[in-house]
Parts: C-alpha cells; structure tokens; sequence
C-alpha cells in the first residue's frame, strides 16, 4: 500500500512541472484571450458577449487579405526552405564523412547563436541602399545609382528562409540517417536512375521528417514578428503586425485576441490540410522527431 | 590459386567472369588479382572470412564500386563502366533492404516499372513470382508484417521478377535464427534449381556454402585461394587455409623427420609423431615446418584394450584420457588429452549403452596417413 502511494506520489511530482508549464503558460492565457476575444465593448468599460469582433476581422478586407498573404508567404517560405534544407540535409546525412558532418552541423547551428534582432540587422546591413550590395554593384558599375533592396517580400522571405532552414535541416538529417545505405542501392540495383530513387524511395521514405519540417517551419514563419518587420517595413503587412497594432497600437485587446485566435485556427487548418496531403499523422511525424 | 581463365575464354556458356579483378583501397588490397568464371544456372559461393575482399568483389559485380583493374563480363559483355541501374545483375542485400513504405507488391513491382513494363504485364508477373516463391497471399501485406523468411522469399523475389542473368546474394541468411537459417538453406537451393538462374553467395558460414553450392571458392585477404565442389575443397584442400577454414580438423604443426614418396613423419611440437600424406604445393623436405591436419571423422577412439581386433599397424595410433563428451547426437565428439597434453578432437557414437566412452577413460585413437594431410608452410 505504502508503495503504492510513493509510487504515485512521485509520478505527480514528475509530472507536474510539464502539467503547471501546459496550464499557466498556455492553457490559461488562451482561456483568457479567447474571454477577450468575444466580448464587445459596447461603451467605456461595458462590455457584453458577441461574436462582433470575429465579424469584424471578416468585414474588413484588410485583414483577411493580410492573413492570406501571410499565409501564403509562409507557405512559400516552408517549401523554399525544403528546397534548399533536403540537400544539405542529404548531403550531411549520406554523403559527408563522419568528421566533416559534425562540422556541417554546427556551421548550420551557428546562425542560431546570434540572436534573431542581430540577424535581421546583418541583412539590412547587406541589403540597404547604402548597403555593401548595392555598394559593391555600384562600385563594379553594374548599376549607376544605389537600389534599395530592403522592403520588399524578396527581402522578407529570403530573410525568413535564412531564419528558420536549420528547424528543416535537423528533422531531415535525423530521418535520412535512419535509412540504411542499401536501401538506395537497392534502388538502383532494381533499375531505377537517380530521379526514380529520389522520387520513389528517398521521399517516401524522409517523408516523416519532411512533414515535420515543414510544420516547424510553416508555424514559425507565420508567428514571426521581428523579421518581416524589419526587413519589410511597412509593405510587410505580416499577420502579426496587425495583432501588435491592435494591442499595443490601437489599445484594442479585443479586436487583437480574436485575430491572435484566427491566427491560430488559420495555421492550425493548414498543418491539417498538409497533413490529410501527404497521408501523414502528427504522431508519425512530429511526435517521431 | 587456381586459375581457370585460360582454359576457354571464347565460351559464352558463363554467365559471370571475373579477369584478374582488382580493387585497391588506398595501399590496402581489398580484392587482388581474382579472377573466375561460373557457368549458367549454378549456385556458386564466395567463402571467407569477414574482412577478406567478398562484400567488395561482390560490390563490384553489381556496380557499386569499380575495379582498380581486371575485367567483369556478364554473359561474354564487359561491364566497366555500366552504372548499376544498367547491369542485369540482381542483388539480395545482407539486411535484404526491402522497401519499408511499399507493400509488397510494390516492392517487387518497383523493378517492372522502373523498367516501363506496363500495368497488366507486371500484375502477371508479380502474382506468378509470388506463386513461385509459394506466397500467393502476402501481395497486399506490409514488409512489417512479414516473418523474417517471408521476407527473404520476398527479396528474392523482387530480384528475380526481373529474369536477372545473375543474382548476387550478401550474407542474406545472417539475420536469421538458426533453425530459419537451416529451412533457407535447403529453400534458396530449391529456389536456385527452379528459377535456374546462376546464383553468386556471399558468405563466411562455412556449412551454408558447403549445402548449396556447386562450387565454392574461398578467399583469404583478398585472394581467392581454391576453387572447387564442396567436396573437393573438404577432401582435397590446396592450402592450409583451406583445411583449417573449410570443416572441423585438428591441427599440429610440426617438422618433417623422414620423407618417402608423397609421404611424410612427422614430429609435432608437443612431441607426437605421425606419418602423412602430403597435399598443396611444394615438397617439403626433412627439416621443413608442415602443418598436419585431421578432420575428427576420420579418427576413431576405441577404449584402450577393449577391441581385440588389432589396430592397423600402418596406422597412427596415440594413446589418450577422454578430457570430455560433447554430446550432440549423431554428430557427438570427445575430446581426448594425449600424453603431450594437447586435446584431440575424434568423432564418436554414443549409443547410450554403458559401452561408451566416458570421461577418464583411458582410449586410443588411430588414424590413416592418407587423412593426415601435411602442407609445407
């Protein structure tokens, strides 16, 4: 009996940091936004419950419009990061020596040292129009007079590409280090060329960590903040600068809950669609790596 | 080494030859100066032990490395050069790398559509492999829900669903339990005679070369040292190797006192002398070191004293205490410390009666000189 009890003392006690972090850190302030969130202000300090600030976000073309193109930049930036993350990815996995891979790990690893701020700082160093591009261009006479390469989306989803390759990078490397070496032969030695046993064996079988990747990614991008406002500027129209602008701009917490909530049912649809997609589950996925 | 290149080059009847093959690594010789030929539709085994140059000679064969020198020719074509994609060599990998995200009928279709055969065709086909491998049911099933022998049926198959002129097999039998490995022994040779496809094995376990094969060639640091039968290479090793790699023997080594026509006395280390034939290159003459080796069937262990038949006298005979039994049905052994103090292995039949020999029974073993095979080292 006593034992019983230590026993599950013990797994309460485990267990409840993990429970106090879920329900303090995530659970409550969410029960409290989404209170917020339907609730309108109907006079200073009145307030009744309603659906009016939902209705609004769906009113006002701006902010559907701005969602969407911050859904789909996000898109654009998971697939271009898995375009340019599945090589290097195979490349440290198949190919690379044992050495050399932990180097090519920690070279990936190393942009996440410097914080995020400092990172967007380096390329608008890099990219404004007195930038060392533009500079270097007008120096080499390429072009005449100096070009602004900052604000723009280019800009916006080069930067976020850059910023969130390496959570692609780690899920890849991890399921192509799981595939044995044969299995690619064993691709060829049945007949099948390069684009047959990538198409055939090598996706199908990195496919859980593909998944992975692109949920981190995808999630990532369309909750940042800091770099497409700093490299994008005004013309950024992020999601998430509209949610700023309701708290902290506007003053308006109700207005701003509801769109951080649509936010998240928004994100939330397109991890399911891309999931339904690919024939994956999150516990094949994620929950694996 | 044995060569059998010069013979009849011309002939088209090999289905593989390999021409003084080599494959250097660096200063290491992985595979160095190999050359052989196996005619249609025979099983022929590469034995050795790990680290001898067989998983890359058989690499090799199907692509995945190329030689430093020397020449592969499948069916009379060289091949240097051909990517693996383009041999018609057929691999069955050691871990048999089934494709994990297809079902079965996938993973042996991959092949049939990676060579454009349409849809009907390869329906046909898949069903006709798996009806041949006698698993007509398992075409929608996961590679997970295989046994481990379905599994290598399966692989086989995927194999030679694509009539391949040759299949190489890695070690495919070493992820097995042992009584699996016995029932694939007979299996794959089954499989061999009815596909009647010339099958190239890789192995380092002895018995599933002798079992299945036609001819077995052993290799030794990248070299192969004999060619032959199964039989031949137990009875009639060219090599020392040979003899202590290929079946149980028991070893002395020892220094030639008396030579007479292809015989030898010897006196071993410890103190023994026994007379023997001598086997493998070079004659040794009095004075040289020779290695003696006796398979343990061949010796017979009588209590001593207890046959009246006498003992051949042209036999060896040495006098010894039974150290211990090892009981293993029809294939039991005792193990008998003669007087230099070195133990002899000597096969025996325990019949259960109270005749049989014991521990601490004195016995003697007697042998022929013609088992006692002597190699100049």
């Amino acid at each position: 009996m006593m034992q019983k009890d230590i026993k599950r003392l013990s797994l309460i006690l485990l267990f409840a940091p993990f429970a106090l972090w879920i329900f303090l850190l995530i659970v409550l302030p969410h029960l409290g936004m989404f209170y917020i969130s339907v609730r309108e202000k109907v006079g200073p300090r009145m307030y009744e419950f309603g659906l009016g600030n939902y209705i609004n976000f769906f009113a006002e073309p701006i902010y559907w419009n701005t969602l969407i193109r911050t859904g789909s930049m996000s898109l654009l930036v998971t697939a271009l990061a898995l375009l340019l993350g599945f090589p290097i990815a195979y490349y440290i996995a198949k190919i690379a020596g044992n050495r050399t891979r932990g180097a090519l790990f920690l070279m990936c690893l190393i942009p996440l040292w410097v914080s995020d701020l400092i990172r967007a700082f380096g390329w608008i160093l890099l990219l404004r129009e007195t930038g060392i591009i533009s500079s270097s261009l007008q120096w080499a006479g390429v072009i005449n007079t100096p070009i602004e390469f900052l604000y723009n989306d280019a800009a916006v989803i080069m930067g976020l590409v850059y910023t969130v390759i390496l959570f692609m990078i780690v899920p890849l490397v991890s399921t192509l280090d799981g595939m044995d070496n044969s299995m690619i032969e064993a691709g060829y030695n049945l007949g099948g060329n390069g684009p047959t046993v990538l198409r055939r064996i090598i996706i199908p079988y990195a496919m859980p960590g593909i998944v992975s990747g692109c949920i981190v990614v995808f999630m990532l991008t369309a909750g940042s903040y800091l770099t497409p406002i700093l490299l994008g500027g005004k013309n950024s129209s992020w999601f998430t600068e509209q949610i700023y602008d309701q708290f902290i701009t506007r003053y308006n917490w109700e207005s701003g809950a509801a769109f951080g909530f649509l936010l998240l049912a928004f994100t939330s649809l397109v991890v399911w669609g891309g999931l339904k997609l690919s024939g994956q589950t999150l516990n094949s996925t994620v929950a694996k790596s | 080494m044995q060569s059998m290149t010069e013979n009849d080059l011309a002939t088209t009847d090999n289905d593989l030859e390999c021409v003084q093959v080599r494959k250097h690594f660096g200063s290491v010789r992985a595979v160095d100066d190999v050359s052989f030929e196996i005619p249609k539709g025979s099983f022929f085994s590469i034995l050795g032990p790990s680290g001898c140059g067989k998983t890359t000679l058989m690499r090799m064969i199907a692509g995945f490395e190329s030689p430093t020198s020397g020449d592969i020719r499948i069916k009379g074509n060289s091949v240097i050069g051909t990517p693996p994609n383009k041999r018609n060599v057929k691999m069955v990998f050691q871990h048999l790398a089934l494709f994990p995200m297809m079902n079965v009928y996938e993973n042996i279709a991959y092949g049939l559509r990676c060579a454009g055969v349409s849809k009907e065709v390869i329906r046909t086909k898949v069903h006709d492999v798996l009806e041949r491998i006698s698993l007509p049911d398992v075409a929608n099933r996961e590679i997970s829900q295989l046994s481990g022998g379905q599994k290598q049926r399966i692989a086989i198959a995927r194999c030679m669903v694509l009539d391949p002129d040759v299949l190489l097999l890695d070690e495919p039998l070493g992820a097995l339990d042992l009584k699996l490995r016995e029932a694939m022994k007979i299996e794959l040779k089954l499989l061999q005679h009815q596909f009647d496809t010339t099958f190239v094995y890789i192995t380092h376990d002895q018995s599933e070369a002798l079992v299945m094969s036609d001819n077995v060639a052993i290799m030794n640091q990248g070299k192969f040292v004999q060619i032959g039968t199964p039989q031949e290479l137990y009875h009639n090793p060219s090599a020392a190797f040979v003899a202590g790699f290929v079946g149980d023997t028991n070893r002395w080594a020892g220094k030639v006192t008396r030579v007479e026509n292809g015989a030898v006395e010897v006196a071993t280390e410890a103190g023994l002398t026994m007379r023997g034939s001598v086997r493998g290159t070079g004659t040794p003459a009095v004075g040289d070191t020779v290695s003696a080796f006796v398979r343990p069937e061949f010796i017979s262990a009588e209590k001593t004293g207890a046959s009246d038949k006498p003992v051949d006298p042209a036999h060896n005979v040495i006098n010894g205490k039974v150290d211990s039994i090892l009981f293993n049905g029809a294939n039991s052994r005792v193990l008998v410390r003669d007087g230099a103090g070195e133990l002899i292995e000597a096969d025996v039949v325990l019949t259960g009666s109270t005749q049989d020999l014991k521990p601490k029974d004195n016995v003697t073993l007697s042998w022929s000189p013609e088992q006692t095979m002597c190699f100049k080292a």
